[in-house]
């Protein structure tokens, strides 16, 4: 056969996203948008204190109340022993409080009633009585002698210090900071801010009294891990818990942990004997839910006189808010963070990290991060960066001098990462050039003559992300594999059945088109399921850019078996020997003989009505996926910014982006997730801000507090591309849904502070707001 | 979220709606386009007893010339100022001021008589009206009420009107002969109420200033009048040094907060800031309009 066939959506194919088509005619199934006879709504009264004791919680006004089913309080959860709930780090978490309140927004009460009205109006009729105590909300605080002790629940807690954790080796990177020409230090906060999906999250707990299952309709981005963990904390048989997560819209890491109202809304459902639905408001998904970052950091950069980086030593302080929820990899109290050395070839670092309880909301998420990545990068981004300054070096020179060669691959860093492949080189290169860097660095001399505040930022980030391999990786236990379940009807038309879950990833079009690269179906008749515990195989669900290095290569594996198996099945029907075929995507043929062929239609149908004497009929199979390694994606992202010198406003006048993420299976997806992380992260550089006052008051608890960049804010984008094929996927792929969002936030501020370099300024913390830009200009004089 | 329970009403003519304020205007709250009183319903920020819909009421809805004035109907909404050739001639920092006011979705609904009875200190309008002198009509079953913009805004959300008034009509003063206007605002992102906002409206006569007016939006308890701002520039060939100081004493009638906007002197440098582009811009404006 001399030409291949043409097989719609094998992987480089930019096909259009399957399931848009529901999306856009308002045909998706989301949370709020499922019914069920007979359901109840539930309403959660919130603590307006960030720390407070309390004194009573009267129910009787609003259990009278039209309507009201039940009052349920932490006093009742304490009957049924579930007043605390365990958490993903090994720590407990109030459902309902029934001692003390810890953080502003925290779950004290819940309202059952039959309209979600009737629960909102009886929820204020709940009075409570409190003490209030001293709040703590930084952890310089938290560590001050004689601080509150916010956790005097936990037995052995004689202070608000969590954990205290280290990674790389302290001993020589002293020695290598002695013989340093020069040492650059940076101090710097990443701010907590807030996932806010579109949707917030909820709920719907349908407890069967006669057959005793539990279906837990959820907005989970991990719903198998959740079955898991409620089968522990409920004591419910986990053959006897479903949860389903239909459609969801958007999750960025705030749908991974458990959530109070999740064991609220199920205890509920289980006495009362009906459906109870739980929808958060916005505010709610603010002030309570899954935050990000909250990171205090102190990089050392210790470099010879020529520039050539020598050892990196840094210090982090984790504000982890009441109860350390934190929902990341067993063995890392702080996340991946040890990737902190970046791209660079730095040959000793030493990581600490101190964990710190505050009286903020729990629950520190990887925000489309892998666990903690993003500070990484940003700490070294914004080190590399700020090193170039006070050298008076370019910034790309000094990052082109410390790179890690593309043979030095597999490269395992100071901190113990074992990097998989890169070029990180000619992705700079490539960058440069599309920016036009060399032009653009003289028009920016020109233009500070000219009085005008103008500065180029780049950023050279490396990821670790596709958690991960078993032995290294597990949440509570549960190893961090992901697995496919790959189905071929006698039509040959394919079921693929994952462990994952996609909240707009595009995981239907993507996994088809694996599935169509393998076997040769083609995507359009791949239909992908994920989300119902009950009908998909184990994993471990998606977030941390993991789905496609994890269950996407597990999807890659199982499609290879069934091949194999079709194999046999073909040299069945045309009578020749297995090694005498060939397989050219969607058919078998012998070797020599073209014409003799069968095509994968044609096997699935004899796989169900002419198989082999002594075979299984059926074609499919499962697989589960156990990564060997991590995959490593990189760029090097450049920024262009012109500043209001009577305003501060920033105005970002270009965004280049250059991402490897290995090889690309649908490429416009991908730009997609560029496109998406740019845009986080541009909102994160300048916008995005859950903040506190000194009584632990959350500002920033709605869209009018917590700014999120609509089209108008948004800069343009130009994206561009190298491929560094993953030697250990099965498809050479990376992931890459989070690289925008940890590449572009030092890229924004770099570019800021290139631009205020000239006026002795180094640094300003995120968001970059136009006050503090003004602040530091008028602090050097510059006004107009 | 769900709003307190209240009282509905949407009156079918003025002299209804006018009768129910007579009767329950004490716990009342009129609703236009509602892009302001709905937000504040949902939080229960706002539990008024009843809500009278005017929205629904004749013949509000239209921007005509009549007299010395420009008159702006109750119901006119903001998109609607956006779109007026009638202000685009007569008053084109109208136009310019309403395609800042937070998106088009609020554009769509909410309107200018609306938003200036609301008083938000933070609100727009309320700067535009101060800066062109506009006056505020107010009807009750007792009569009509003409109130100068100066005299209108008492504090945050908070005016002269009665609760048995409805206001029926705003009226922006003709400019004699050469005017220009500029209205710059300062938002954190679209939507957002301004971190400070300014209005300018200059007459000339010959090369000197004959009228100049200054508002301030975001920097006080209510939308300020930068009246000395106004006076130093009065009879003035505006030069830069002219301009410079003006510029100076209106950012002193400024009396910002500190808040998650910034500092006040952050607020104070921007109303400087913005005051001396905003004459720039409305000088020369007001230079190319042929006398």
């Amino acid at each position: 056969m001399a030409t291949q066939t043409h097989m719609h959506g094998r992987i480089g194919e930019s096909i259009k996203r399957k399931e848009d088509g529901r999306f856009i005619r308002g045909k998706g199934n989301y949370l709020d948008d499922i019914e069920l006879p007979g359901m109840l709504h539930m309403a959660i009264l919130r603590s307006p204190h960030a720390h407070a004791r309390i004194k009573s919680v009267d129910t009787a006004a609003a259990s009278g109340m039209p309507g009201v089913i039940a009052v349920v309080t932490g006093e009742l959860m304490a009957q049924h022993k579930l007043a605390w709930m365990p958490t993903l780090s090994y720590d407990t978490q109030a459902v309902l409080a029934t001692d003390k309140v810890r953080f502003q927004g925290q779950e004290v009460a819940a309202v059952i009633a039959d309209t979600k009205y009737q629960a909102e109006d009886a929820r204020d009729a709940i009075v409570v009585e409190y003490d209030v105590l001293p709040a703590v909300t930084s952890p310089q605080q938290a560590k001050e002698a004689g601080a509150t002790l916010i956790r005097d629940d936990k037995e052995n807690q004689k202070d608000n210090h969590i954990y205290h954790w280290e990674a790389g080796d302290q001993a020589t990177t002293q020695a290598a900071f002695a013989k340093a020409d020069k040492v650059v230090r940076l101090h710097t906060f990443y701010p907590r801010c807030h996932p806010a999906p579109l949707e917030t999250c909820g709920c719907i707990a349908d407890v069967n009294g006669a057959t005793g299952k539990a279906t837990v309709y959820m907005t989970s981005q991990a719903p198998h891990a959740i079955r898991t963990v409620f089968a522990l904390v409920t004591g419910l048989p986990e053959q006897n818990i479903r949860v389903i997560s239909p459609d969801i819209g958007g999750g960025f890491g705030n749908k991974v942990p458990v959530y109070p109202g999740y064991v609220v809304a199920t205890a509920a459902s289980l006495l009362i004997g009906r459906p109870v639905k739980w929808v958060e408001d916005r505010s709610e998904n603010l002030i309570s839910t899954g935050f990000a970052r909250d990171f205090h950091m102190t990089g050392d950069l210790a470099l010879d006189k020529n520039g050539k980086m020598l050892a990196l030593r840094v210090h982090l302080d984790s504000d982890n808010g009441a109860f350390f929820a934190d929902a990341q990899p067993t063995k890392f109290k702080a996340g991946l963070f040890h990737i902190v050395t970046g791209s660079y070839d730095i040959p000793t670092a030493h990581v600490t990290a101190d964990g710190y309880y505050t009286n903020k909301a729990p629950g520190g998420v990887a925000y489309r991060c892998s666990f903690r990545v993003t500070e990484a990068s940003y700490l070294i981004e914004r080190l590399v960066s700020n090193a170039a300054i006070e050298l008076g070096m370019d910034q790309a020179e000094l990052r082109m001098k410390n790179f890690i060669q593309p043979e030095q691959f597999p490269y395992r860093s100071a901190t113990g990462w074992v990097y998989d492949s890169g070029d990180y080189p000619k992705a700079m290169n490539v960058a440069l050039e599309q920016l036009g860097y060399a032009e653009l660095r003289k028009d920016v001399g020109a233009r500070r003559q000219k009085g005008e505040v103008t500065g180029i930022g780049v950023a050279s980030f490396t990821e670790v992300v596709g958690a991960g391999h078993g032995a290294d990786f597990d949440i509570l236990g549960l190893r961090m594999f992901d697995s496919a379940e790959l189905r071929v009807h006698p039509t040959g038309k394919a079921l693929l059945r994952m462990g994952t879950k996609s909240q707009g990833q595009g995981h239907e079009t993507t996994f088809a088109q694996i599935v169509t690269e393998e076997l040769g179906i083609p995507a359009a008749d791949v239909a992908v399921e994920e989300g119902d515990t009950d009908t998909a195989p184990y994993g471990l669900g998606t977030y941390a850019s993991r789905s496609t290095p994890v269950a996407g290569a597990a999807t890659a594996m199982v499609a290879r078996k069934l091949r194999e198996k079709a194999r046999t099945i073909a040299a069945h029907l045309l009578e020749a020997a297995e090694e005498d075929l060939e397989w050219d995507t969607g058919r078998f043929y012998v070797k020599g003989s073209p014409d003799k062929a069968k095509t994968i239609q044609e096997i699935a149908f004899a796989a169900y009505t002419n198989v082999p004497e002594g075979m299984e009929a059926g074609l499919e199979g499962v697989h589960y996926y156990d990564p060997p390694n991590m995959t490593y994606p990189f760029g090097t992202y450049a920024v262009v910014v012109d500043v209001d010198k009577g305003t501060g406003q920033v105005k970002v006048r270009r965004v280049v982006a250059v991402d490897d993420c290995g090889v690309r299976i649908n490429p416009m997806i991908v730009e997609g997730q560029i496109h998406g992380g740019l845009a986080e992260g541009y909102g994160i550089a300048f916008m995005q801000l859950i903040t506190f006052d000194a009584e632990g008051n959350c500002i920033g608890s709605n869209f009018m507090d917590y700014l999120l960049p609509t089209a108008w804010e948004t800069p343009q984008f130009e994206l561009g591309e190298t491929v560094t094929p993953s030697p250990h996927h099965p498809l050479g792929a990376k992931g890459v849904g989070e690289s925008p969002t940890v590449g572009s936030p030092a890229a924004y501020v770099n570019a800021v502070i290139d631009a205020l370099s000239p006026y002795g300024v180094t640094n300003i913390d995120m968001p970059v707001t136009s006050d503090k830009v003004w602040a530091a200009l008028r602090a050097a004089g510059v006004t107009e | 979220m769900f709003p307190a329970a209240f009282d509905y009403r949407a009156p079918a003519s003025l002299q209804e709606a006018l009768s129910i304020l007579k009767e329950r205007g004490d716990d009342a709250k009129v609703m236009a386009g509602g892009q302001s009183l709905i937000p504040l319903l949902k939080l229960r920020f706002a539990r008024p007893e009843l809500v009278v819909d005017i929205g629904r009421l004749p013949s509000m809805n239209n921007v005509m010339r009549r007299g010395g004035h420009t008159a702006i109907g109750a119901l006119v909404r903001h998109v609607d100022v956006e779109n007026s050739k009638e202000l685009a001639s007569s008053a084109p920092m109208m136009v310019e001021a309403a395609r800042w006011i937070s998106d088009p979705l609020v554009r769509n609904r909410g309107t200018l008589a609306g938003s200036v009875c609301h008083a938000d200190p933070a609100g727009d309008w309320g700067s535009v009206m101060l800066a062109f002198g506009a006056e505020i009509v107010a009807r009750s079953l007792s009569g009509e009420r003409v109130l100068r913009a100066d005299e209108f805004f008492e504090g945050p959300f908070a005016t002269v009107l009665k609760p048995d008034e409805v206001v029926t009509e705003v009226r922006i003063p003709l400019a004699n002969g050469r005017a220009g206007g500029a209205y710059l605002k300062l938002e954190r992102k679209v939507g957002d109420f301004a971190t400070v906002a300014v209005a300018v409206q200059v007459q000339l006569e010959g090369e000197k200033v004959s009228r100049a007016g200054i508002g301030l939006t975001a920097v006080g308890p209510r939308n300020i009048k930068a009246t000395d701002a106004e006076r130093s520039l009065m009879g003035q060939e505006p030069t830069d040094r002219v301009i410079a100081e003006a510029a100076r004493l209106a950012a002193e009638a400024a009396e910002p907060k500190d808040d998650v906007r910034g500092s006040a002197a952050y607020k104070k440098d921007v109303v400087r800031v913005f005051v001396q582009r905003g004459l720039k811009t409305a000088i020369g404006r007001a230079r190319e309009v042929k006398s």
